[in-house]
């Protein structure tokens, strides 16, 4: 196809979503009261309500955003990333491993060869590690979310604060020493000379990679936000207000740990966990405590901890866990005390 | 008889992208086989830092994605004996 042609499309496309997008509210109150006619303020309308407005919405900007972050992640890759990070020195490091981690296309089932190809390129262990907390905390399906739910002051708290623990947690880590804890065989490897990547990529391949993240992600995680959102939507509409005020409200100190600790052996993504937290702050958990719960769910979560077991001994891991738990405590405690 | 490799250490894409290559190869009648390298040491030689790998006679020819299936036969044709 012909960038003119696809340029065109695409600005058909956005034309589209915008008229969609402005429009959700109206349709889905329409529907909800006019077509099926249920009657306003009751429990059940709201929850169906709450959902017919919330899944499309989500959708949408999810499709948006996934589109643009394809495209900027098409200047970026993993091997970019190692010889931009190579001889960079340790605090400086960290502040650019956590921020490459943000846009560099990484999936944690490259963990091991990055890592591997990381130490083999020099990167101190404590930059590397910057990079591993970053990459998978930051995602744009996490700020979509956060952007769409909660509004942009969240979503770029999440994103402030999630870097500040990636390059905070990486510093202390690299300070601490620990290479002596990562497995012997590792420093044994001898990777090989740097592949020609191919740099000429047109700007309408740069498109397509937009495309494909589209069919890639929103493939992946829709049945998540709609999961999501469906318990979200039942939470909304029959528990009353106020009912997590006393387990998760800023009142009780030990919420902030105990949902950290919750949070880390769970798994899931992003897309799963965060309409369901949108609805535990409405019923009066505080946010420093859903924020801790979030970051621990999607930061920490025991499938990477186990992929990462290959290459690191088991001290290593818990310090890797303390640190990076302890960074999202005090997060918590600060949210809570500032928003209090 | 070309040889087609896939670097990948087990990973969900890497299984899709073995498969997606013989399929391929078999729709198109191309002389090729198709081996698949977890061997991490072995991955680690070729410079890749994120898998999966495709390699066509030696030479590494995208990594870290799965290509679509449009992509993978113009990549394959382009790329053999």
């Amino acid at each position: 196809m012909k960038i003119q042609k696809k340029l065109f499309l695409l600005l058909f496309a956005l034309v589209i979503w915008l008229i969609v997008y402005m429009n959700i509210e109206a349709a889905a109150n329409y529907l909800v009261y006019s077509i099926i006619r249920m009657e306003k303020g009751m429990h059940l309308t709201e929850t169906i309500r709450f959902f017919t407005f919330e899944v499309p919405k989500v959708l949408l900007l999810l499709t948006l955003v996934v589109f643009v972050v394809g495209i900027i992640r098409s200047w970026f890759s993993p091997e970019k990333t190692r010889d931009i990070l190579a001889g960079k020195s340790l605090l400086a490091g960290n502040v650019m491993a956590s921020m490459l981690g943000i846009v560099t296309p990484f999936c944690s089932c490259s963990a091991i060869p990055l890592f591997l190809g990381f130490v083999e390129a020099g990167i101190p262990l404590g930059v590397t590690f910057s990079f591993l907390i970053a990459a998978p905390m930051i995602n744009e399906v996490a700020l979509v979310l956060l952007f769409g739910l909660f509004g942009w002051k969240t979503a770029l708290l999440y994103m402030s604060t999630g870097l500040a623990i990636a390059i905070f947690a990486g510093f202390i880590i690299g300070k601490l020493k620990l290479e002596r804890y990562v497995e012997d065989w590792v420093y044994k490897i001898k990777a090989g000379n740097q592949i020609a990547v191919d740099e000429k990529i047109s700007f309408g391949e740069r498109l397509d990679t937009g495309f494909e993240a589209v069919k890639e992600i929103v493939a992946k995680v829709w049945v998540y936000i709609l999961i999501g959102i469906a318990v979200g939507a039942g939470i909304h509409g029959y528990v009353p207000e106020n009912f997590m005020a006393s387990l998760m409200g800023k009142s009780t100190w030990w919420s902030v740990p105990l949902s950290v600790l919750i949070g880390i052996p769970m798994y899931s993504n992003a897309a799963g966990i965060i309409p369901i937290v949108q609805t535990l702050l409405e019923k009066g958990a505080s946010l420093g405590t859903v924020l801790a719960f979030m970051m621990s769910v999607i930061g920490l979560s025991l499938p990477e901890t186990i992929i990462l077991k290959k290459v690191l001994k088991i001290q290593l891991i818990f310090v890797f866990v303390g640190v990076v738990g302890t960074g999202i405590i005090i997060v918590g405690y600060l949210f809570n005390f500032i928003f209090a | 008889m070309n040889l087609i490799k896939v670097y990948g250490s087990g990973c969900a894409n890497c299984k899709k992208l073995e498969a997606l290559c013989n399929e391929v190869i078999q729709e198109l009648n191309i002389d090729a086989t198709v081996e698949k390298v977890t061997d991490i040491q072995e991955i680690m030689k070729t410079g890749i830092l994120s898998t999966p790998g495709l390699a066509i006679n030696g030479k590494m020819i995208s990594h870290g994605k799965l290509p679509v299936k449009a992509t993978l036969i113009r990549l394959i044709q382009d790329n053999i004996n």
